[in-house]
């Protein structure tokens, strides 16, 4: 597929891999924040290919995976309770709510069902005018333009049986918390470029000035990734701190602005939740007053948030880089793919499934790392 | 999630600009794709896709930096 297939050439991603052996002097630890990276990095062995002096850390970026289970449990109530068609991305189908998942609330009877935008969802609402109809609304910056047209849309339309259910979250609040939480390791980051794509760059200015961080936004081809990597360390070792724009086929500096527009008309910052992590300032989106109508808590309850998480999962520590996935205590034992003790063993993007499905490709254990 | 790929314009509904759409090709595989972010972007351009949104028209010229970059290596 063309801009995709040159990008995926190894013999160039292994050019990238000498050059970055060439200029490293110093130990770096360097997060990718996205989980597409993250199974890039695994699927292709990047790590493999670099410099022991080199650790890669892997970031929050999975919204199924930062997901409350309480909003899964509402999704799970508005199936079960409510005559619904509840409609979501595939990835959240089999992630574990509180007790349940969306696959056993289909068994039990639930119309749930997996579209691929929440574009399609509209169309069901507008097909099937006597039944409410609600979008599982997760996602980063990436998703929340296209969440937000599915409501302009509905309302240009008249469209009242349509709702989103929004779990919708931001990217560099949650890069502030890692760096404020006085525990993390990283000394510079990738940051996604799909949700650049959409923001530009401008947002990491602060953050790479006030935390004095490289900031590299970056692809997700395993030639990005690598590039992304060397301007990082690149940086690190000439003692530099700038964003760098690997992915300027798709990123423009200021970012996409009507995507922007669609989104700031929508949604409006708010302090949710994280699944594991907890509470991010103004980490996360709700729907705009204008747009009340469209919010699934008005139609069914609000979201009851609790304190506590499962004790067994570490997701938390693992989404914030201070565990690897292989150092939770349940990887591969009570935690696999087919029973999932946390969402980032089960989401495409989660770096526990990652870690299992390409195992053999990885530096596995932070401290193995480290040694 | 963030999962988006490239895809080559077919051809542009002109609608209202809330519902601009057109046809976009992945390799012979072609889509509806709601095209209203990308103002830009005309026929025979390629747009970066999430959900069935395009979210960025693909810049030819910088895709093409990176990799002769690599050749010139
Ligand atoms: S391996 Fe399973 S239990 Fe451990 S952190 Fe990952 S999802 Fe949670």
């Amino acid at each position: 597929m063309k801009y995709i297939d040159e990008y995926r050439n190894l013999n160039s991603a292994g050019q990238i891999a000498e050059s970055i052996a060439k200029i490293t002097r110093k130990p770096h630890t360097i997060m990718e924040i996205c989980g597409g990276q993250t199974h890039a990095i695994m699927k292709y062995g990047i790590e493999e290919l670099l410099p022991t002096e080199i650790t890669l850390l892997h970031g929050p970026g999975c919204p199924v995976c930062v997901t409350p289970a309480e909003v899964i449990d509402k999704a799970i109530e508005i199936t079960t309770h409510y005559s619904t068609i509840l409609c979501s991305f595939g990835d959240m189908i089999r992630v574990p709510g509180t007790e349940n998942d969306l696959s056993s609330a289909r068994a039990d009877g639930g119309d749930v069902r997996v579209v691929y935008s929440p574009l399609d969802a509209l169309k069901i609402a507008r097909e099937n005018p006597d039944k409410e109809v609600v979008f599982f609304a997760i996602g980063f910056e990436t998703t929340a333009p296209v969440n937000a047209m599915s409501v302009v849309q509905a309302k240009d339309l008249g469209t009242s049986n349509f709702s989103l259910l929004v779990s919708q979250f931001l990217i560099p609040p949650a890069i502030e918390s890692i760096l404020g939480s006085g525990r993390s390791q990283v000394s510079g980051f990738l940051a996604p470029g799909h949700v650049c794509s959409v923001t530009g760059c401008v947002p990491y200015e602060v953050i790479a000035r006030s935390h004095h961080v490289p900031i590299v936004v970056t692809g997700f081809e395993p030639v990005d990734i690598l590039q992304g990597i060397y301007h990082c360390v690149k940086q690190l070792e000439e003692g530099r701190v700038e964003v760098e724009n690997q992915y300027a086929r798709s990123v423009r500096y200021s970012g996409n602005q009507p995507a922007q527009k669609l989104m700031a008309e929508v949604f409006q910052p708010a302090a949710r939740k994280w699944r594991g992590i907890g509470e991010i300032s103004l980490g996360s989106l709700t729907l705009r007053e204008e747009y009340a109508a469209f919010n699934a808590e008005k139609r069914f309850g609000p979201v009851r948030y609790s304190e506590t998480d499962s004790e067994l999962c570490v997701a938390g520590q693992v989404l914030q880089g201070l565990l690897k996935p292989a150092d939770c205590p349940a990887f591969g034992q009570q935690c696999t793919p087919d029973h999932p003790l946390g969402a980032p063993m089960v989401s495409s993007e989660g770096a526990c499934a990652a870690y299992y499905k390409y195992q053999s490709n990885s530096r596995t254990s932070i401290h193995k790392a480290k040694s | 999630m963030c999962l988006a790929i490239p895809g080559k314009i077919l051809s542009i509904e002109e609608s209202n600009e809330l519902f601009r759409s057109g046809k976009v090709s992945f390799s012979g595989i072609v889509k509806e794709v709601h095209l209203s972010c990308v103002p830009d972007a005309s026929v025979g351009d390629y747009v970066i896709v999430h959900a069935g949104f395009a979210i960025s028209r693909l810049d030819e010229e910088e895709a093409r930096v990176i990799l002769d970059y690599l050749e010139a290596e």
